[in-house]
């Protein structure tokens, strides 16, 4: 790949060329960047100067050093937030295995795939405000789908949203069935691409089972597979829509996570606790920020790999 | 544990994989089956305890009636007007931004790229507060328009990672072309490169209008009342009005539900390619 | 540019008799948070109120009731309507001392609203200023299903100790005692508060919402005594059901009595309850020592400090206060009207018993655990409440959490 600017300018050209070559872009950028600086990047930088304040949204902002931290750390509710979040992101993951799995069983081709894998993946498209409802009915006491599935074998139905120790695992179940998908239509997408002669190879060698998937197959599906935990990853401190439909947080704020506690604290009915809340909000984003920073590491590695 | 093509294996075998199929796939749809029959069904079935089986009667005036005694009609044109507009908005950003970093060596090229991609991941929560005051100030509080720039702005981000990327892999000879021939850089962009997009672009606008459609949670920080939000959270909003009214519910989600699925099956090939791209090298 | 010239002058001249309509017509938006029932009847009020004022037109949107009350402060503090709903009491303090509620004392001087809505008035009341007008009250109580008695062969109880004894017969056929729903909180403080006024009395249970009493009391744990014996007998799985979710088993005969507002009579009877099966008790007396108090929250129609039309807003809170208005909002929802030429339906027995209940109470008149206590507090209590009934054994824990909460919020 050659730039024209990297190359050195033969003489002949004009200034005015080479000088529009070289504002050009930022031209171009400008639109783009200023939305983005406006609407992003200083957001970020506000929101960790306003988790030093105390600010209710209208009045003053009051300074308060490190102890919107210091509450935190005190704080039950902070503590079971962080733990869902952990609890999240490990069960969310399994969105990954099961997407392969998916991916691999239908993998064939026979009359009518595409529309099986155009249904497969259809959950994804739907908003998790309808997921989050879909599944509300699905585990509703007396009722729900699944509670008379389970009173029909053990004679005892059971209640996901009303048990302070289930509910967290009702909504993470709710948001893999969107996020098996996902990562199914990407490992789909990788499976074209593995190459047929590498597997007869393999199979010559005999090859079989898991040791075919993990030696042969996996390799090939890494850049889907590095999508797939990026987005799993991503999604799973995100999930706010799910647990602000199924539970707001409840039975007794058992279900809360970091991005719902924030949210409720900063814009809750007895007062804005803002500063706190960005407090809650900067912890979240550090959190993410490992996981950024790993990504974009990757990243960076392989555009200087490519140039 | 690749399966060989099914072709090659034993009829018993194929047989078997044809029937696990949908056998897989109605477990799979399960939940979201159950939903579209209560949609239908009538609401004295639900209080007599007939919630599986099959409805007494087809019970249509469950869509009517959402439609009659709810804003989801009001909901739903809010939604394609903050959709719509960021949709046209962010792809007209990222071409350029894509343009710029695709294109253009300078100092300060991956840097810029990096911090798009990167602000394209933060968690919603760090801009909530900072976002809100900026809305409120410019006077766009509750106003569609106030929740499309903040989209625009946003989803730039990860537009521009896509765009960037596309433009980057184009073949380069054209560009040189054009410029030895002295073209300038603004058309170069605009006959050259804009027109060799158009995949991109399909890609982008089906995949930019499904993540804003099912967007909730800035629909609820920015917006307040039934003349600004959009479905989603106009859906939450009648679902606690519609408490034990599951049929209505029911109904109202796959109304929610339908644009971004019909827009879905219709561009099925450029949303997966949108989706996907990087999936494969 | 001749038809483009044509086109723009037409375009003015409709401009212009579209201007002309609407310098008559006003509009004025008001925010509710209505279930159903009341929606329906507020509507009903809203076109009687447009036909008697033909140049004002109320616009009314409705919020879902629990989403409302995180959606106020937000819409208060940026984009107000010129009406909107709330509760009296300490629930309206913060908005009022934030300066976000609009002064209406002039509405109750030139409405003479100082007579006809007395009752209500100490809890409308700040700072010498009336910041609002109440339209409704309603009683809580128990409410029970005569043909789960019937099943059952249970005596409608007479006092606590009856009470519970009877849980036990309907247990051996199967149906919960006490049915609740507290996927939105409230529910429980219902019961919170009746066990709290029945075994320490009214002046104790303000003196605990107001923070003056710690949770760890020895007389909180007494309340808490009490509520144990009823745990195992209330329905399994509250925690996931909406208060309607609870109704549509009461009214199926799977729960025997229920912990409500007067409100819920509407939606037992859409669920084909009738006066023949639905009966109503006052809560049973726990401590025969303790003067006998009640609970009955009012709602209330505020205009925000922002609202762009007070003027005409006022005309609507002046009609809400009316007898006329009152009269006919209540009997459709199967409320109490506030004022006192209002009148209510005498062959409607839950009003009457409602009414009775009320205006012989000597106890005292509680609000409800969330509008006695300040919002911070009520939320963590009725999540403590929630916890208790899951988890009787948490007790300690709950008592000593809920203790630092009100060592914390009652400070500032």
């Amino acid at each position: 790949m050659t730039l024209a600017m990297s190359e050195p300018e033969p003489p002949q050209k004009s200034w005015w060329r080479s000088n529009q070559q070289r504002a050009t872009p930022w031209l171009f950028l400008a639109p783009g960047m200023f939305m983005f600086g406006l609407y992003v990047i200083y957001p970020i930088i506000a929101s960790f100067r306003l988790s030093f304040f105390k600010y209710d949204g209208l009045g003053t902002k009051v300074w308060l050093g490190l102890a919107n931290y210091q509450e935190l750390f005190s704080d039950p509710a902070f503590k079971t937030s962080l733990y869902n979040n952990v609890l999240w992101l490990i069960l969310y993951l399994l969105a990954v295995p099961l997407g392969l799995g998916i991916a691999i069983f239908l993998n064939q081709t026979v009359r009518g795939i595409r529309i099986y894998k155009s249904l497969f993946f259809f959950p994804f498209v739907i908003s998790q405000v309808v997921v989050g409802l879909i599944f509300s009915w699905f585990y509703a006491p007396n009722f729900g789908l699944l509670y008379s599935v389970i009173e029909f074998f053990t004679g005892k139905g059971v209640a996901i949203l009303a048990d302070p120790v289930l509910a967290t695992y009702g909504i993470i179940a709710a948001g893999l069935w969107p996020q098996i998908a996902y990562c199914m239509i990407l490992y789909l997408t990788g499976l074209n691409n593995v190459a047929p002669d590498q597997i007869e190879a393999a199979r010559l060698d005999g090859a079989k089972g898991l040791k075919m998937l993990w030696y042969v197959i996996l390799p090939q599906l890494r850049p889907a597979t590095f999508i797939a935990v990026v987005v799993t990853v991503i999604g799973a401190l995100r999930s706010f829509d799910l647990v602000s439909i199924m539970t707001k947080g409840g039975p007794f704020g058992s279900t809360r996570v970091l991005s719902y506690y924030m949210y409720e604290q900063a814009l809750s009915e007895y007062g804005y606790r803002m500063g706190y809340g960005a407090a809650i909000a900067v912890v979240l984003f550090a959190i993410m920020m490992v996981f950024i920073s790993g990504f974009i590491w990757k990243m960076v590695r392989d555009e200087r790999g490519n140039r | 544990m690749f399966p060989r093509p099914i072709q090659q294996s034993t009829p018993a075998t194929r047989v078997i994989y044809q029937i696990a199929l949908p056998v897989a796939l109605f477990l799979w749809l399960f939940p979201l089956l159950g939903v579209a029959m209560t949609s239908v069904r009538p609401a004295s079935d639900l209080a007599q305890g007939n919630y599986f089986g099959m409805p007494s009667y087809f019970a249509w005036h469950n869509y009517v009636e959402i439609f009659q005694n709810s804003p989801i009609g009001r909901y739903i044109f809010n939604s394609f007007k903050v959709t719509i507009p960021t949709v046209i908005g962010t792809v007209a950003l990222s071409c350029m931004t894509g343009f710029a970093l695709g294109i253009y060596r300078f100092r300060g090229n991956l840097l810029i790229f990096f911090l798009f991609v990167a602000g394209n991941f933060v968690p919603f929560q760090i801009l909530m507060v900072p976002v809100r005051d900026l809305t409120f100030g410019m006077g766009l509080y509750n106003t569609t328009a106030g929740l499309a720039l903040f989209h625009i702005a946003f989803q730039t981000g990860f537009c521009t990672l896509f765009m960037r990327n596309f433009i980057a892999a184009l073949p380069r000879e054209l560009i040189e072309a054009a410029r030895v021939e002295g073209v300038a850089e603004w058309r170069i962009f605009w006959y050259i490169v804009v027109p060799l997009m158009r995949p991109a672009i399909a890609a982008l606008s089906v995949l930019v209008f499904t993540f804003i459609w099912n967007d909730f949670f800035w629909a609820t920080v920015l917006t307040t009342s039934a003349s600004t939000q959009p479905v989603t959270a106009g859906l939450s909003s009648l679902n606690g009005q519609w408490i034990a009214a599951w049929q209505l519910v029911s109904a109202g989600s796959i109304i929610a539900a339908l644009p971004p699925v019909a827009m879905f099956f219709l561009m099925q090939r450029h949303f997966i390619a949108g989706l996907t791209l990087g999936a494969v090298k | 540019m001749l038809h483009l010239k044509k086109g723009a002058s037409l375009a003015l001249a409709l401009g212009l008799i579209a201007g002309a309509a609407h310098a008559e017509v006003r509009t004025i938006k008001y925010y509710s948070d209505y279930d159903p029932i009341p929606l329906a009847a507020m509507q009903a009020l809203i076109a009687d109120f447009e036909a008697q004022h033909p140049d004002i037109k109320v616009e009314l949107q409705n919020f879902d009731h629990e989403g409302y009350k995180t959606a106020i402060r937000n819409f208060l503090t940026t984009d107000s309507p010129d009406l909107a709903n709330w509760y009296a009491g300490n629930r309206m303090a913060p908005f009022v001392k934030s300066g976000q509620f609009m002064d209406v004392s002039d509405v109750w001087k030139d409405n003479n609203l100082d007579q006809s809505l007395a009752s209500a008035m100490p809890s409308m009341t700040i700072d010498g200023k009336q910041w609002g007008v109440p339209y409704t009250y309603y009683q809580w109580g128990i409410y029970y299903n005569k043909s789960a008695y019937a099943e059952a062969g249970a005596k409608v109880p007479t006092n606590w100790d009856e009470f519970i004894a009877n849980c036990e017969l309907f247990k051996a056929k199967g149906i919960d005692c006490l049915t609740t729903g507290t996927s939105a909180l409230w529910p429980a403080a219902g019961i919170f508060d009746y066990l709290d006024l029945r075994t320490n009395g009214y002046d104790y249970h303000m003196k605990l919402t107001s923070g003056e009493i710690p949770w760890t009391d020895d007389g909180v744990r007494k309340v808490f005594a009490e509520w144990a014996k009823l745990v195992p007998y209330t329905t399994a799985n509250a925690a996931a059901l909406d208060w309607q979710d609870a109704a549509a088993l009461f009214v199926q005969g799977k729960a025997a009595n229920y912990v409500m507002g007067n409100f819920a009579v509407g939606v037992f009877k859409q669920g084909g309850m009738t006066n023949d099966t639905l009966g109503f008790m006052p809560f049973p007396t726990i401590n025969p020592d303790v003067v006998r108090a009640e609970e009955a929250p009012t709602d209330t129609v505020h205009i925000p400090a922002g609202a762009k039309d007070p003027a005409d807003a006022k005309v609507f809170l002046a009609y809400i206060a009316s007898a006329e208005a009152q009269t006919k909002w209540n009997a459709a929802v199967g409320q109490l009207p506030i004022n006192s030429a209002a009148t209510v339906d005498e062959a409607d027995p839950f009003l009457k018993a409602g009414f009775d209940l009320l205006s012989s109470t000597k106890g005292g008149i509680a609000q409800f655990f969330d509008r006695d206590a300040p919002a911070e507090m009520a939320k963590i209590g009725m999540e403590g409440f929630q916890e208790f009934m899951i988890y009787p054994d948490h007790l300690d824990a709950i008592l000593t959490r809920l203790e630092a909460a009100r060592q914390r919020i009652y400070k500032q």
